[in-house]
């Protein structure tokens, strides 16, 4: 029984990563850019859930919902103002800004929120599920973080095939010169795609924090990683890849700290990333590049 | 149509002059083109033609010169406005949206004229679905033109070459141009299929009143459809006038053969 435990643990924590490695997904695939502020958008979702639930008082539902929609401005913004510019730009430079920007999101709340841990409380107000006479305890925070997970995940790949807006991401990020050759506005697409992207990290941010209730600016960081390791672990630019990733790493993370070592958890995730892309150098889902000459 | 329409000049080019590191690619070069008139554009490898194209359709930002799309100045605006005033193009090496389906691609053109915004996407508002319908069978409409129809739902990239450079006009008609440029429509085909393809580009124009400017090396399709030339050597213009003159003047022979 223990084992399901650690796995069903490992599959919410994977659920988490899985919507982080969404965002990084979609903005590679589309703008063909690292954005590794992604994680610390979570971190600002976290913040705005607390403070609108805690100090405000406000629903936590509606504090989700806030949370999610202050990412979205937050996502477009960082997009317009420091991603824009920079358009066509070598990818170093793109790069070495998102890093910018992270430092500046994490100074930003630490100047806002003080350097010290605030504790979050989980706004799902629900009992765990006891199951086989109370051996097996799932809590509802995992339950609801893989729901959600599955959710996001059904309604974006509806998204992405079924609508038009959807066909223009997927123009966008195959051929963006042919793309607005035919009239597609390439920059307002990958605004989107930005939008989308940090919307679903409010949603992540607010539900890593009710799972794993301590706030602090470099919170946002290391799940950002781990989120980038899925995303690359599942191939890179691809919606179903980094749904599998997420809750491989997920697993694998919580497994190895329940049965090898807590402190190497993170030593074998690292590892296992480096293995498959020794193996499959584009991910699990990825699809190989052929170089056009 | 009446004359005055028929000799009235869709496109306007004056002077026209881009340079890269010094190289002077196109240099004062000057084009009009009537209305749905059918125009080539030819010359050497290097010549600047292609550099034309993206001077057209917004990718180069010439360092002068005036490009007016029937009477609407195009310089400066962005490479999506120009495509919504009205020209769009094919490319010589296939650029097809090839994650999507064939019916997709034709679809991401009309993407210009949508009709419902945002909000109503996300939430598939009534409007959208109508709206959705009402694309759908206008994209098969255009299918069914290139006899592309029973194709409809595979993904692009799966498509014969010859197929793909069909649906590559047809995607750019979805996109309702004035003007549509071909860039070597013919590269790559066998006789058989040239001869084909000036068939559709004769019924193209015809069929969606476009005007249509097109880059060739193939001089058969030139000569068989093109009603006048322009000639590009080293960026500039060489000739300019109709086919068989500019395709019988010595210095054009001399600019392609060599001394």
């Amino acid at each position: 029984m223990a084992f399901f435990s650690y796995l069903i643990s490992g599959l919410s924590l994977g659920a988490i990563y899985a919507i982080i490695a969404l965002g990084y997904t979609m903005v590679y695939g589309i703008a063909k850019m690292l954005n590794f502020a992604h994680g610390d958008v979570i971190m600002v979702g976290g913040y705005i859930a607390f403070t609108c639930s805690i100090s405000l008082g406000v629903n936590p539902y509606i504090a989700t919902i806030i949370s999610a929609l202050g990412c979205m401005v937050l996502g477009v913004l960082v997009e317009r103002i420091a991603y824009r510019p920079l358009r066509g730009a070598q990818s170093l430079s793109v790069l070495i800004t998102a890093i910018g920007v992270s430092y500046f999101l994490q100074n930003v709340a630490l100047l806002i929120f003080g350097a010290n841990t605030k504790s979050f409380t989980s706004i799902i107000n629900m009992p765990p599920l006891k199951l086989f006479n109370g051996e097996l305890t799932i809590t509802a925070e995992a339950i609801v973080t893989i729901i959600v997970c599955l959710v996001v995940m059904a309604l974006l790949t509806l998204f992405v095939n079924k609508t038009r807006l959807g066909w223009a991401m997927m123009a966008v990020s195959e051929d963006k010169g042919a793309a607005t050759l035919m009239g597609i506005n390439s920059n307002a697409t990958i605004g989107l795609t930005f939008a989308i992207g940090s919307f679903l990290a409010g949603i992540a941010g607010v539900l890593l924090c009710s799972s794993y209730p301590t706030l602090t600016p470099t919170t946002g960081a290391m799940p950002g990683i781990k989120a980038f390791v899925a995303a690359v672990l599942g191939g890179i630019g691809s919606i179903p890849g980094a749904c599998i990733g997420g809750f491989l790493l997920g697993i694998l993370e919580n497994l190895s700290k329940a049965y090898i070592s807590s402190q190497l958890s993170d030593a074998i995730v690292f590892s296992v990333l480096i293995i498959v892309l020794l193996i499959r150098p584009t991910g699990l889902m990825g699809k190989k590049q052929i170089e056009k000459v | 149509m009446s004359n005055i329409e028929q000799n009235k000049n869709i496109l306007e080019v004056t002077s026209l002059a881009i340079s890269f590191g010094g190289l002077n690619a196109v240099d004062n070069f000057s084009l009009s083109i009537k209305n749905k008139e059918l125009y080539g554009l030819i010359g050497p490898n290097g010549a600047g033609k292609t550099t034309v194209f993206n001077l057209l359709t917004g990718v180069y930002r010439p360092d002068q010169g005036e490009i007016l799309l029937d009477g609407e100045n195009l310089v400066g605006k962005s490479v999506e406005e120009i495509n919504k005033t009205g020209i769009a193009r094919t490319f010589q090496n296939i650029r097809l949206f090839n994650r999507l389906t064939v019916l997709e691609n034709v679809k991401v053109g009309f993407n210009a004229f949508n009709k419902y915004n945002l909000l109503d996407a996300v939430l598939a508002l009534p409007n959208k679905k109508k709206v959705e319908e009402e694309s759908n069978g206008e994209a098969m409409e255009l299918l069914k033109v290139f006899n592309l129809q029973d194709e409809a739902h595979l993904l692009a990239g799966n498509l014969s070459y010859g197929e793909q450079r069909k649906l590559e006009i047809a995607r750019a008609l979805a996109t309702k141009p004035k003007l549509l440029l071909l860039d070597e429509p013919a590269a790559g085909m066998n006789s058989n299929e040239t001869m084909d393809l000036m068939n559709t580009i004769r019924f193209v124009r015809d069929k969606f009143n476009v005007t249509i400017l097109l880059i060739e090396h193939d001089m058969k399709l030139v000569s068989g459809i093109c009603e006048r030339l322009t000639v590009l050597n080293f960026g500039r213009v060489l000739k300019q006038g109709i086919t068989n003159d500019v395709l019988n003047d010595p210095e054009v022979i001399k600019a392609y053969l060599g001394d």
